[in-house]
């Protein structure tokens, strides 16, 4: 089992991919073992985290657990 | 009462009104918007993305939130995501009203939300390739006016 990372917008780009498993614990131990570059993308100011699919306030407190799914939201431009 | 649809497809925004004032005969007045891709500066195509855990539950909010605020007898709301070419309809907001001050104002409302609130990324493609769509400032500003 595992935890997935859905990346949305130009993230997706950045990533390379729109989505992709990782290993579950805190959320600040899945971003050390990604690329810097991307972390950095992810935990800019205007991203925003959802977890199953509701908003997290306060993302430093995320710990994944096996299934679930942490998505990562750019500033939206839709219309 | 309230209809909000996120469409894979395309749709006939004609219809859609056609639909929706007719089930509406009560209303005196039915204000619609229809936004579609714009033709020119090199743009091949549009693609509207979506997380479906989060963009249409925030689109049923946001109408719910329109019809507790102006006195409507309908609102509609339908929304395409996926590759759309120049021209093709992509949101069309129609509301329906006993009296049009509160059609013009819920149907402007619900598109500045839609615009700078709702959960949409958009890239577009010209012979440069694909290129994802910053927010514009433009947009936030509008939605402060509320």
């Amino acid at each position: 089992m595992a935890a997935r990372l859905v990346f949305l917008g130009r993230l997706e780009d950045a990533a390379g991919s729109g989505e992709r498993e990782v290993a579950p614990g805190p959320l600040a131990e899945v971003l050390a073992r990604l690329d810097p570059a991307l972390a950095v993308e992810l935990l800019g100011e205007r991203v925003r985290i959802a977890l199953n699919g509701a908003l997290v306030a306060e993302p430093g407190g995320v710990v994944l657990a096996d299934g679930d799914e942490l998505a990562f939201l750019p500033p939206v431009s839709g219309g | 009462m309230r209809d909000v649809r996120l469409l894979e497809t395309a749709f006939d925004p004609a219809l859609e009104i056609e639909r929706f004032t007719a089930g509406h005969p009560q209303s005196g007045g039915v204000v619609s918007f229809l936004g579609q891709v714009r033709e020119g500066g090199g743009v091949e195509a549009l693609e509207l993305r979506h997380y479906a855990p989060l963009t249409l539950p925030g689109m049923r909010q946001l109408a719910d939130s329109v019809l507790g605020r102006w006195a409507l007898d309908g609102l509609l709301i339908v929304h395409r995501v996926g590759t759309m070419a120049p021209r093709d309809p992509i949101v069309l907001v129609a509301a329906a009203a006993r009296h049009r001050r509160d059609a013009f104002a819920a149907a402007d409302f619900a598109m500045d939300h839609l615009k700078s609130e709702s959960w949409f990324w958009k890239r577009e493609k010209t012979a440069d390739g694909w290129r994802w769509i910053e927010p514009r400032e433009e947009d936030r500003r509008d939605l402060a006016r509320w």
